[in-house]
């Protein structure tokens, strides 16, 4: 049986979810999605991997989502309040695709022998983390870094030549 | 006590919503929401997995890159937005055809 926290959390995550892409206002979707990230990064307190919770706190609901928050108050245009929704055969499909691949990855789960597995206990800590990123995973970590310096300079690069381009 | 299967409900669920919203919201804004539950949703799958059958900290591990990587990529589908906007003063992606073969 799953208890309340992960039932209160369950709902956060999946209404969170729901509510970031039927919200009218799209920076209430922006919110929704952050409470929603938040709600995972419990689930990852709730599975005893509190180092993952926090970098997904720090990293998602304390950079991205506000990241995003800020593009979305750039680009916000008030008919964005009576958006063209979308054709109902379009939505029906949409719903259909979810619920299709939804329920198979379910029903897969459920049909194999890993329902048996409940015990949470000896789960690794920080001590084993930090040894895999110091040694075998290093490199990953190293070119890892490498992306994140290009893409946020490539980032910069877009959203700036641009704004000479208009001012000639 | 929660189960695995209940951890894989909740990232079945997300992930479902997330295909949901990539196959009917319009605006690129929206669809990066959807990509982003969708890594959420991937995540949760890694860490459920690896603390309930391997009890190793790889899933862990897999996980800090991911949100780094998920992290990165933000940012650039955010710098590309705001150039659609400026451009086209819109951003549903059914209007941008600049790129269409």
């Amino acid at each position: 049986m799953a208890d309340i926290v992960f039932i209160a959390m369950m709902i956060v995550a999946i209404g969170g979810a729901i509510v970031a892409l039927e919200a009218d206002e799209i920076v209430y979707g922006a919110i929704a999605l952050a409470g929603s990230l938040f709600g995972v990064a419990a689930l990852f307190f709730l599975l005893d991997a509190p180092y993952v919770a926090v970098f997904q706190i720090t990293v998602y609901v304390g950079a991205v989502a506000v990241l995003i928050l800020f593009t979305v108050m750039l680009v916000r245009q008030e008919k964005w309040a009576n958006e063209v929704p979308s054709r109902s055969i379009t939505k029906l499909a949409g719903v259909l695709t979810g619920v299709a691949i939804a329920g198979s990855l379910v029903a897969a789960v459920v049909g194999s022998s890993l329902t048996s597995s409940t015990e949470l206990e000896n789960a690794a800590g920080y001590l084993q983390i930090g040894q895999l990123i110091s040694t075998g995973y290093a490199p990953i970590l190293e070119v890892l870094a490498l992306v994140l310096a290009a893409s946020v300079i490539g980032a910069i690069t877009l959203s700036r030549a641009d704004r000479e381009e208009n001012e000639q | 006590m929660n189960t695995l299967t209940d951890y894989v409900f909740v990232s079945a669920v997300l992930f479902g919503i997330g295909i949901y919203g990539l196959v009917v919201k319009r605006s690129a804004l929206r669809l990066l929401f959807s990509v982003e539950i969708m890594i959420n949703a991937a995540n949760l799958n890694f860490v459920a997995f690896s603390q309930y059958l391997w009890k190793d900290a790889v899933g862990q591990t897999v996980v800090l890159f991911s949100i780094a990587l998920a992290a990165a990529e933000a940012a650039v589908i955010l710098a590309i937005v705001v150039v659609a906007y400026r451009l086209h003063k819109d951003v549903d992606v059914s209007k941008l055809k600049e790129l269409e073969g």
